[in-house]
């Protein structure tokens, strides 16, 4: 098994997309890929659990075979860590899973083993989310309606960041907001190391009342395949290709 | 079997029976012990009546670690750090998806704040060196807690002794804490990063004690380290161990056994030795910092004096 880079997007929305293609639809076309999409859904402090317009927050991200969770501005930042790693998890399993299947047969996966073997597959998994290379492009809604939880999202993902370069493995992200000024998306920060920088630069939001989810995802899709040209033809000039497991 | 299931996967309602699919062996459920971010814990009895803690969740992946974890834990040389294992199985339910378990010992004991308002607050100064010591020998076996808070840490009787109850944060040194609530991680509170290294635990040791004066916790404020050293020094409870928890908060010690020494000594009514190096905190100590050097220097005056001489007239 050669050690990859893990490409996840994160959407932060509060949901109601009125624009454009079906947002679930895009997220199956950027799974394929071998791009998982996750959803975080913000809900306004005095919602409940359940309002309407969050539902495709949920659809989302099982299309996109990503994590998605609801929650409330004051958790934000704790959630946006676990949903990266949670995802990052269930990738890699279905990564070995594929790899069970070909040693054992067809129908075998971490959870047909028995406990005991089932232990040392998922040492396995945690070695490789330790170690693995990540990319994460953060896709946040900026529609008029999130106007007010921006300074949340700032603080969420710069915690994301503190949590993600405390692995061994390396990490990139990158920031993307929508809808931007006369198009789709509008770039805040290309691929680096580090979010502590983004203090400083989130656009002036805009007016309008559109959200169109499904053409964002979709804008977003490509900017991982730039930045892969170049990291590929870094590695080989490092090679830096590890094998991993045992 | 009355066993029943609700909306939620996870919950059975007293008298119900968890069989195990791989050994067979069926627990029956007493009550509810609690409910985490992974699954449900339950009192359960054994098939030989022994009282069984009982973790179940739908994540098989998580359980799987968590168990991994005990595992390790068992390794660890004299008093048993976490709960010790007892069984790892699945439950397949007639309708519904697979569920994965393990079994544990239960341990019976009184939540710290409860103790210390029964016992006396002075009980706290025992525990904190008990559990200084206990963090020390999961530290030399290269592991963290990660998830240390007063809500994982049990009391049990005769002799009191705090005890671990859950062990899932617990992360290898080096890599990435697991599992952390965020009014205890030095990440949330602008003080040090989220890799597992001693220092992240007695991080979380000072943040234990914090949230045993203050029971409702508090906010990060605009200056997260003034905040807490305003707390440290306003804590009346505190007020013993201060020294050691403003030194922990900042990562000046390096290991549990270091700072376990320095409580020791304040708790034994004696000074705590300065380090003329890193002198962190501005206390009445200080004076003691000027003789020792004093007299360091002058030794090694003395002796290159001696060497001289020697040389000198004998060679």
């Amino acid at each position: 098994m050669r050690k990859g880079t893990l490409k996840q997007i994160l959407l932060i929305t509060d949901g109601c997309s009125n624009q454009g293609e079906d947002p679930a639809m895009i997220a199956s076309l950027v799974a394929q890929q071998g791009i998982t999409v996750n959803v975080i859904g913000v809900l306004e402090d005095d919602q409940h659990e359940n309002p309407p317009g969050l539902e495709e927050v949920e659809e989302i991200a099982q299309a996109g075979e990503g994590v998605s969770q609801i929650v409330y501005q004051k958790a934000l930042s704790q959630t946006v860590q676990t949903v990266t790693k949670q995802a990052m998890t269930q990738t890699l399993q279905g990564v070995v899973n594929q790899e069970l299947k070909q040693i054992l047969g067809p129908n075998q996966t971490v959870e047909s083993l028995p406990p005991e073997q089932r232990g040392e597959v998922m040492e396995v998994v945690e070695d490789l989310g330790e170690t693995c290379n990540v990319e994460v492009l953060v896709l946040v809604d900026t529609s008029a309606s999130m106007q007010n939880k921006i300074p949340t999202v700032k603080e969420a993902l710069i915690d994301l960041s503190v949590s993600m370069n405390a692995r061994i493995g390396k990490n990139r992200f990158s920031i993307y907001t929508f809808p931007g000024k006369r198009k789709v998306v509008q770039k805040v920060i290309d691929w680096s190391d580090k979010l502590d920088t983004i203090s400083s630069v989130f656009p002036k939001l805009t007016s309008g009342g559109i959200t169109p989810t499904g053409p964002a995802l979709k804008e977003v899709m490509y900017q991982f395949g730039k930045s892969k040209l170049i990291r590929s033809m870094k590695r080989e000039d490092e090679s830096t290709i590890e094998q991993a497991g045992n | 079997m009355n066993q029943r299931l609700s909306k939620q996967a996870t919950s059975f309602f007293p008298g119900s029976v968890i069989r195990g699919h791989w050994h067979k062996q069926p627990y029956t459920v007493v009550s509810l012990l609690g409910k985490g971010a992974i699954g449900s814990v339950y009192l359960c009895k054994r098939s030989d009546g022994k009282k069984v803690a009982l973790k179940i969740s739908e994540k098989s992946a998580s359980i799987t670690t968590e168990v991994n974890v005990l595992k390790q834990l068992s390794k660890v040389q004299g008093k048993l750090l976490g709960p010790s294992l007892f069984d790892v199985d699945d439950f397949l339910p007639s309708s519904g998806m697979r569920l994965s378990f393990y079994v544990m010992e239960y341990v019976e004991g009184k939540p710290v704040p409860e103790f210390l308002k029964k016992r006396g607050k002075d009980w706290f100064g025992v525990f904190l060196l008990q559990l200084l010591s206990d963090l020390e020998r999961l530290h030399q076996h290269g592991w963290v807690f990660g998830d240390l808070k007063l809500d994982n840490i049990l009391v049990t009787d005769t002799p009191p002794r705090i005890r671990w109850i859950d062990v899932g944060g617990t992360t290898q040194i080096g890599r990435s804490i697991k599992e952390y609530t965020e009014f205890y991680d030095r990440g949330y509170w602008q003080l040090g990063t989220r890799r597992a290294e001693p220092s992240y635990d007695l991080f979380a040791v000072v943040m234990l004690a914090l949230h045993y004066a203050y029971p409702k916790q508090f906010e990060r404020g605009t200056n997260p380290e003034q905040t807490l050293r305003n707390k440290i020094k306003q804590a009346h409870v505190l007020q013993p161990y201060q020294v050691c928890l403003e030194r922990a908060m900042k990562g000046y010690y390096r290991s549990s056994s270091q700072m376990l020494n320095e409580l020791n000594q304040l708790l034994t009514k004696k000074r705590v030795p300065t380090q003329r190096t890193q002198a962190i905190t501005k206390n009445k100590l200080t004076h003691t910092e000027t003789t020792f050097p004093l007299i360091e220097t002058s030794a090694i005056g003395f002796v290159s004096t001696l060497f001289f001489i020697i040389y000198h007239f004998f060679m």
